[in-house]
């Protein structure tokens, strides 16, 4: 049996931010989605399922309670369970926090995984630091930046990563935790036979008191950083209109000739 | 006079010193001043012997110690042996801030670092600088570039990972009479449990040619295809500019991946940036709004782009281009 643990994050839709007028975001109705990078962190379990006998997919989240909408969606596209971490305690965690509240929920509750996957980036936050100070906490290894699972199976994993400088191919010995980018493909479809199955599926919700944390270590409390000010960037562009093709050569023009 | 900013020195798969360490440097010096002169301190992990390469660039750009952690495990990065051999160090270290570039290799080191050491970590940060009570603020962008936040950190080291090519690095140098030390490194008994079995250099091993252009012409999704990039291409060779491009068009496969400015791609800062075709998702623009000058051609009045220009002309870039490419010639000619 392999069993494989997928990460998720429900995220604000960054595309569609609209700001108020003291400029500060505007909460209400902005939508919440499945963090794009997650997707396909489910996809590749969802792969090596397709591929492989006896693979088990569980799909984790720490949130509120809303969150298990998102949850059943992963079950709806293949996955078998879920779960959701969640408790007032947690909230306000930074990554630290939050990747010590997660890898002790795996510890206690999932001990026996084989690999756990995570999206490289969430795309609000955007620090790609949970997934590997999961592995941290866990004493595991891991490896980022993966565009594709290679090969799996229960000793090992075989990924192809994106670096700056070229295509790295590394195997890692199971358990290990793995950070994917996003891939080049669509993601698999719902189907109505998963989404019965995910009206039947009873999401397992645990609190701190559950996975062993302590309520210091976890959310606002148990987070080194924390945030002194937010603001809004400072436009830097003032867009000047031309009429005609020659009006925007002649700008251009004048500007070539300063450099 | 004890604690110090540490830096780390990240060795490239083609062997030099990541760009992103004189650009941390730099800003150290600034830094440092603010924290009662604390020394500026360098983390370098190499194989045997290699350290001895870039001791002089260390000397110029005013490191005043470099721990150097050389051992045979060292060719390539492997976060097992590099976050556990940097981590003992960094122990003895207690420095007060810890600078990473945020690279790919620094974002996979960082964090094991920061979890380690029971510390904060901020990520990818834009602007870094010294409070009134001499802790990091570290600013950064968040929910995709559209809001930016100042991170503190409760407990010591401070630790951030910094974007590249956002700092400039020393115009003169800072020459110091660096000292080298070279711990001990002692990785016996740490099990193998990832290893590399091929890597690809891809065209990028070569320090991106977008990041010093002094003019660049991007074009995204309103090129519709490669032939649309040869007309960039065509119009870069007039005016001696490098050709950019979105997420978009290269997950399109109609730009090249080195091409690639925006949050996952490269960030520019050249003198004249014209987007071509290019609707302005904020990830994109966190690449590129920091040009002097921006022209944008779109054929959408509404798109984001013009939001984050100084010269923009409603239009479709397929006549819009050709037309500027023949005037700019005729003024080439002209010269």
């Amino acid at each position: 049996m392999m069993k494989i643990l997928v990460c998720v994050k429900q995220v604000p839709d960054t595309t569609n931010i609209k700001w108020t007028e003291n400029n500060t975001i505007q909460r209400e109705g902005l939508e919440s989605v499945m963090n794009p990078f997650d997707i396909f962190a489910v996809e590749e379990a969802l792969k090596i399922k397709n591929k492989r006998h006896n693979v088990s997919i569980t799909t984790l989240t720490m949130g509120p309670n809303q969150a298990i909408d998102m949850l059943k969606k992963t079950i709806a596209r293949g996955c078998d369970s879920a779960c959701l971490l969640t408790d007032r305690k947690f909230a306000g965690a930074d990554t630290y926090a939050t990747s010590k509240t997660i890898a002790s929920a795996i510890r206690t509750k999932y001990a026996d995984f084989n690999l756990i996957i995570c999206g490289q980036f969430a795309v609000d936050g955007d620090t790609a630091q949970t997934g590997p100070a999961i592995a941290n906490n866990l004493k595991i290894p891991q490896v980022t930046y993966v565009k594709e699972i290679v090969d799996a199976n229960e000793f090992h994993v075989t990924v192809r990563r994106e670096l700056e400088e070229g295509i790295e191919t590394v195997q890692v010995k199971l358990p290990a935790l793995i950070c994917v980018l996003q891939g080049d493909y669509e993601p698999s479809p719902v189907t109505i036979n998963g989404v019965k199955k995910a009206l039947k599926t009873e999401i397992d919700i645990y609190s701190a008191d559950n996975i062993d944390i302590a309520a210091e270590d976890a959310g606002l409390k148990g987070s080194p950083t924390y945030v002194s000010k937010a603001f809004r960037p400072v436009k830097k562009h003032e867009c000047v209109f031309v009429e005609n093709s020659s009006d925007f050569c002649n700008e251009l023009k004048e500007c070539l000739q300063d450099e | 006079m004890s604690r110090g900013i540490l830096l780390y020195a990240q060795i490239t798969k083609s062997g030099y010193v990541h760009p992103v360490f004189f650009e941390l440097a730099s800003k150290a010096q600034e830094l440092s001043k603010k924290l009662n002169n604390e020394p500026i301190i360098a983390l370098i992990m190499t194989t045997k012997g290699n350290t001895e390469k870039f001791k002089e660039g260390f000397q110029k750009f005013g490191i005043d110690k470099v721990y150097a952690l050389e051992n045979e495990r060292f060719e390539n990065y492997i976060s097992d042996y590099y976050i556990t051999s940097a981590v003992n160090v960094i122990k003895q270290i207690d420095p007060s801030v810890i600078l990473i570039g945020a690279t790919c290799e620094g974002r996979d080191f960082a964090p094991g670092i920061s979890t380690a050491l029971h510390t904060g970590l901020t990520a990818d940060c834009i602007e870094l600088d010294i409070n009134e009570k001499g802790q990091l603020a570290a600013t950064r962008p968040t929910f995709g570039g559209q809001l930016m936040a100042t991170i503190l950190s409760k407990k010591t080291p401070q630790m951030a990972t910094v974007r590249p090519n956002v700092f400039k690095p020393l115009e003169e140098d800072v020459v110091k009479d660096t000292e080298f030390v070279y711990p001990e490194v002692n990785l016996d008994g740490i099990e193998e449990r990832v290893k590399i079995l091929n890597f690809i250099k891809g065209i990028e091993n070569e320090r991106n040619k977008l990041l010093d252009a002094k003019i660049i012409i991007a074009g995204g999704m309103g090129m519709k295809n490669a032939k649309g990039f040869e007309m960039l291409e065509d119009a870069a060779k007039v005016i001696g500019a490098e050709v950019g491009a979105t997420r978009a068009a290269v997950e399109a496969g109609i730009a090249k991946r080195n091409m690639q400015i925006g949050q996952t791609g490269v960030t520019v800062t050249p003198k004249i940036y014209i987007a071509c075709g290019i609707s302005g998702a904020i990830q994109h623009i966190v690449g590129m709004e920091n040009s002097d000058k921006i022209f944008a051609v779109n054929i959408d009045k509404n798109a984001p782009i013009f939001e984050h220009c100084d010269c923009g002309i409603v239009g479709d870039v397929f006549e819009v281009l050709p037309e500027m490419v023949e005037f700019l010639k005729k003024i080439n000619e002209n010269i």
